[in-house]
């Protein structure tokens, strides 16, 4: 069925995987369990033939099953990054999401047929940008980079001959997704080359003077009082002073929420909704997707978006609609 | 590992584009002073942070530029690392087709634009491996300073890519805050509690970029507008002798308000073997003031490190 607006839903694990299926995903996204994708934490992913699974069940039931390959492959070792294209290709997977150029070249010289999604993590924020990735790689739709208003994916799309696919829901980079090296200065492991940022291996929390304090590598990202929760340190969801002030400067621990803007985005001529969120379970996946499926649903019905009722799972408990109104500017 | 031999080329030093928002006259007096002084080989103009400054300096450019080439320097022109809106769209697009200078790219729309034609890919475009690193190549780049997380090992394996098809060059930043981060989002501003439309340029006020220190005070990165860097120098003086053996033939400078002709001196003292690298670094922490080195990047570290050579 070709939905008015596809849900593409995370799926970090075949049990999650499930949920989304289940509860209304138009596709699925997911990473083999390695570097070569921008998710790679311990416990996520999947083995070949648990991804031959899971595309059997999604097929079974009309959901597409897209592969991110979206990290860029390592200097001298490109094996594991082109048997992710070769398998994806004899597995059947619906696409492939990348970010690499050369990863690209590959995938359109080797398997021109394997249809191609240009990931969030190449960053093309602006026409020039994505339609080289369209005509040199044949790529069928474009992630657009969390940094764009809904005027500025608009007039984007009027000068774009391919797909979109924005997110609307679930953690938020604040930087220029692929471009942000703040997490391997601090740890040495990096989005781009380790598929993880602020990763957990690095994470401590410590006992100072009544406060708890949460550290990423040797560097402490936040505070919290008495009784208060401590967040995961991600870098750049931490407390810094600057000009003698403490504050959340890059962005305060908040998560993503833009259900009430479905129809604006579906008028500025967005073909995908994606669902931040394969480190999540099955239990917040089945939730939120069930929630987005009743709002695309409505959208498409012409109707108003419903309440979703997820405050209880955002971050922090806090929401933001991100760049798509600019609040911030 | 199947060397071939590298021949050794004559190592050129390169200063990159001025980052910081520094006062109009400021800024041209800098270049001019480069122009006269500095034993720097190439020399990098333009904006590649914000938009919003490149008016105020735009006057002084062919001045500037003249200057360069009148001093026998290569000018390179650097474009945006992030392009959101159709003003910084169009600007670029004239910037890659009128230029009678090199372009150097920091954006995948100015590499699409440029095809075709030697050109230059900065540190903001992922050429992170030998395929991407060829794709451009093929497109006409002849030189490409590499994202500032690559370190040896990558170096190594790039550089044994290209032994077939050497012709091109492998730029690192040798000296200077790493550049981390560009977000859509303007810190600065930000910080001082604006908007950024109305940001009244107060990244002014910071010719090196704005501390950001940890809630312990620990000095962690700085900010600099839309952009965010490390609060460590990185400093490869004891890389330089290494990276030459690996191919690595032009080392980046990023200008700072420290005496930057002085720095420059200090590298080819390095280079040409007059200044060990142990005297380099006394020097160049006698310029820099109370701030860390670091090359962790280089080693496979945390880009925070320093690691001893």
């Amino acid at each position: 069925m070709s939905a008015l607006l596809e849900l593409v839903c995370p799926a970090g694990t075949p049990a999650s995987l499930h949920g989304a299926v289940e509860n209304g995903a138009d596709a699925v996204y997911l990473g083999f369990r390695d570097e070569t994708n921008a998710r790679n934490f311990p416990g996520l992913n999947f083995s070949r033939p648990e991804l031959e699974d899971g595309l059997l069940f999604a097929h079974d039931r009309g959901c597409q099953v897209f592969l991110a390959v979206n990290t860029f492959p390592e200097a001298g070792n490109p094996g594991p990054w082109h048997k992710a294209i070769d398998d994806a290709a004899a597995l059947g997977v619906d696409c492939v999401i990348l970010a690499d150029i050369g990863l690209l070249n590959y995938a359109a010289t080797h398997h021109p047929d394997l249809r191609r999604h240009l990931s969030v993590q190449a960053s093309a924020s602006n026409p020039d940008s994505i339609n080289f990735y369209v005509d040199a790689f044949g790529v069928k739709r474009v992630v657009l980079p969390r940094v764009l208003s809904i005027p500025e994916i608009a007039d984007l799309n009027k000068q774009i001959a391919v797909e979109t696919e924005v997110f609307v829901f679930g953690g938020l980079c604040v930087m220029a997704e692929g471009r942000c090296q703040l997490s391997s200065y601090a740890t040495g492991q990096s989005p781009n080359i380790n598929g993880v940022c602020s990763p957990a291996s690095h994470v401590r929390y410590e006992e100072d003077a009544g406060n708890m304090v949460s550290k990423l590598g040797d560097f402490t990202i936040n505070a919290f009082g008495e009784g208060e929760p401590a967040g995961y340190p991600t870098l750049c969801k931490g407390r810094f002073v600057t000009a003698g002030k403490a504050s959340y400067l890059f962005e305060e621990p908040t998560s993503l929420n833009a259900a009430s803007m479905l129809p604006e985005l579906a008028k500025a001529g967005v073909t995908a909704l994606k669902i931040e969120g394969r480190q999540r379970g099955r239990a917040y996946v089945s939730q939120v997707v069930a929630a987005f499926r009743r709002a695309a649903d409505a959208v498409e019905a012409g109707e108003a978006v419903p309440e979703l009722g997820l405050e209880n799972i955002t971050e922090g408990q806090a929401k933001t609609s991100g760049a798509f109104n600019k609040s911030w500017r | 590992m199947s060397a071939k031999l590298t021949p050794k080329l004559t190592p050129k030093l390169t200063l990159g584009p001025v980052l910081f928002n520094w006062k109009p006259e400021v800024w041209r007096d800098f270049y001019f002073r480069i122009a006269d002084e500095a034993d720097v080989d190439t020399v990098y103009v333009g904006e590649a942070v914000c938009s919003k400054r490149a008016p105020f300096y735009e006057p002084y450019i062919a001045d500037v530029v003249e200057r360069l080439l009148g001093a026998g320097k290569e000018v390179v022109l650097t474009t945006l690392a992030l392009i959101m809106n159709s003003r910084e769209m169009k600007a670029l697009r004239e910037t890659a087709e009128d230029s009678e200078l090199m372009v150097e790219a920091n954006d995948v729309s100015a590499c699409a634009l440029l095809a075709g034609r030697p050109h230059v890919i900065g540190p903001y475009v992922n050429v992170y491996n030998e395929g991407t690193l060829k794709y451009f190549t093929d497109q006409g780049a002849v030189r490409v300073c590499l994202p500032v997380e690559l370190g040896r090992d990558a170096i190594k394996a790039l550089k044994a890519s290209t032994s077939v098809n050497n012709d091109v060059a492998l730029e690192v930043q040798v000296f200077g805050r790493l550049p981390l981060a560009v977000s859509a989002r303007c810190y600065h501003a930000r910080s001082h509690m604006l908007h950024k439309d109305s940001c009244q340029f107060v990244c002014d006020r910071d010719p090196d970029g704005m501390e950001l220190d940890t809630l312990n005070d620990e000095p962690f990165l700085v900010v600099n507008g839309i952009q965010t860097m490390s609060h460590s120098y990185q400093n490869l003086s004891a890389e330089l002798a290494e990276m030459q053996t690996l191919g690595i033939t032009h080392f980046r400078l990023s200008p700072h308000t420290a005496d930057m002709v002085a720095v420059a001196n200090i590298y080819r003292g390095v280079l040409d073997g007059t200044l060990s690298p142990d005297q380099a670094d006394t020097q160049l922490a006698d310029l820099i003031g109370e701030v860390s080195f670091s090359n962790g990047y280089y080693y496979g570290a945390k880009g925070v490190d320093f690691v001893a050579a």
